[in-house]
């Protein structure tokens, strides 16, 4: 066991940990399974129909999706709560990006709240079927359109600047030019999750 | 060089730390090559605010002169800096002075920058090499090496890192770039080396390492141009090449 005054670094290193395993890992996966909607109806749902026969999927559900997301939101929080933002005189781009992440990553939780509640929660509450209809119908409402785009961009930045940050944090980038080809790869991840949902959004109001 | 026959100051003053703070308004005639340093100086002679009132005198701290000491280390203009090294034909004719913010005041411009010196004695940040008896040469170190650790002993525990950091503040312990640096430092000399795992296992209580926000405001404010950057993701690493060790109490 870990003495307590040692707890906060755990919690902060288990907080840097689930951003990218599991989270951003399940954020890929969902990016590439979404994908499947340019190939229609009927290839999307059938995806859908697997994921949700998977064996054990409740327990995936709650331990690699559920807790990691509800601990890094809650922890992240606190975090955030722990700053004090002083843009106005050291508006630096790093600095810029530490409150980006921060902001962010409340949208982003906004964003799945909604998420979550409009494609699982309905489900497991009133039986509403999740599939392609489904998706069409939510998103063809124009504001609805938008809160997805906007959600997803916030979303792709917090787990593209994250990703740079959890290699600061663990120590694999340490010096300049590392951190600076990190910063790019994770911005061109970033940049091609965002695409890949952007492009899937816009196939469904098609 | 701008033109200008008078610089208007603005001081924050603080008679003492339980009193609050408030804002007098000074006029100092100007003179060219003028520092923050020749300013205080200057309403040091005469302390008569810009309305020609009797003020007191300005209580505040200087040393080297050369921007080696960091005594001198105040808000001016907003950003954080030497009182020195800020020339005032760079500044312009309207200067604000204040207090660093992340210290507590003892009055006016003077703060209380003890809480580093206590973070480095928690941390252990010296060779640990106990008594007067010769011990024989120490281990070599490469010429590379002594460059690199030279860069980070530059550090004069001014503080400025810590001021322009988002995640020190009073909801925060957070122990600040220049006493990680300097764990850097002493976990990288062959000598004192051999208690690293202790200043990991200090930097890993409340307050350590895991609180840096990665804002990187340390780096570009520190007036020695440390890589402070470097520095805490180097320690990082020391920690995540130790975690396993370090899990034990």
């Amino acid at each position: 066991m870990t003495p307590t005054s040692t707890r906060s670094f755990w919690l902060r290193r288990l907080h840097s940990l689930s951003g990218v395993f599991p989270i951003g890992a399940f954020l890929l996966e969902h990016m590439f399974t979404n994908s499947f909607i340019l190939q229609g109806p009927e290839a999307y749902n059938e995806k859908i129909e697997f994921l949700r026969h998977l064996p054990y999927v409740a327990v995936l559900e709650i331990v690699f999706i559920g807790l990691p997301i509800l601990y890094h939101a809650g922890y992240g929080i606190y975090v955030w709560m722990t700053g004090k933002v002083n843009l106005r005189w050291y508006p630096y781009a790093q600095n810029w990006l530490y409150v980006l992440q921060r902001w962010t990553g409340v949208m982003a939780l906004v964003y799945i709240g909604v998420h979550v509640y409009e494609t699982r929660i309905v489900n497991a509450l009133y039986g509403t079927e999740v599939s392609f209809a489904r998706m069409q119908e939510i998103v063809s409402q124009p504001q609805m359109f938008w809160f997805y785009v906007i959600g997803l961009l916030a979303v792709c930045f917090h787990f593209a600047n994250g990703l740079w940050g959890f290699c600061v944090s663990w120590g694999m980038t340490i010096g300049p030019k590392s951190q600076r080809a990190a910063g790019i790869f994770s911005g061109i991840l970033g940049l091609t999750i965002f695409g890949a949902g952007l492009n899937a959004l816009i196939y469904l109001i098609q | 060089m701008p033109k200008m026959d008078f610089i208007q100051v603005k001081v924050k003053r603080q008679a003492n730390p339980r009193l609050k703070p408030y804002w007098e308004e000074y006029r100092v005639k100007y003179r060219p090559y003028m520092n923050i340093i020749t300013v205080l100086q200057e309403l040091r002679k005469n302390p008569h605010t810009f309305d020609n009132r009797p003020s007191s005198v300005i209580a505040w701290e200087a040393s080297c002169l050369e921007e080696v000491c960091g005594t001198c280390t105040m808000v001016i203009n907003g950003r954080v800096r030497q009182a020195c090294s800020a020339l005032v034909d760079q500044l312009g004719e309207s200067i604000t002075i204040e207090p660093m913010t992340k210290f507590p005041v003892v009055r006016d411009l003077v703060v209380d920058r003890s809480v580093i010196f206590r973070s480095l004695k928690r941390l252990k940040t010296w060779v640990p090499v106990d008594g007067t008896h010769a011990l024989g040469p120490g281990p070599k170190m490469g010429p590379d090496e002594a460059l690199e650790r030279y860069e980070m002993s530059k550090c004069i525990a001014c503080g400025c890192c810590m001021e322009v950091c988002p995640q020190i503040n009073e909801r925060s312990e957070f122990v600040g770039a220049a006493a990680i640096n300097q764990v850097r430092l002493f976990n990288s000399h062959p000598t004192g080396k051999v208690i690293e795992r202790e200043r990991l296992k200090a930097l890993m209580e409340k307050g350590g390492i895991e609180d840096c926000g990665n804002a990187q405001n340390c780096v570009k404010a520190c007036p020695k141009e440390i890589p402070l950057v470097t520095s805490i993701a180097d320690v990082n690493r020391q920690m995540t090449l130790n975690l396993l060790d370090l899990l034990k109490k």
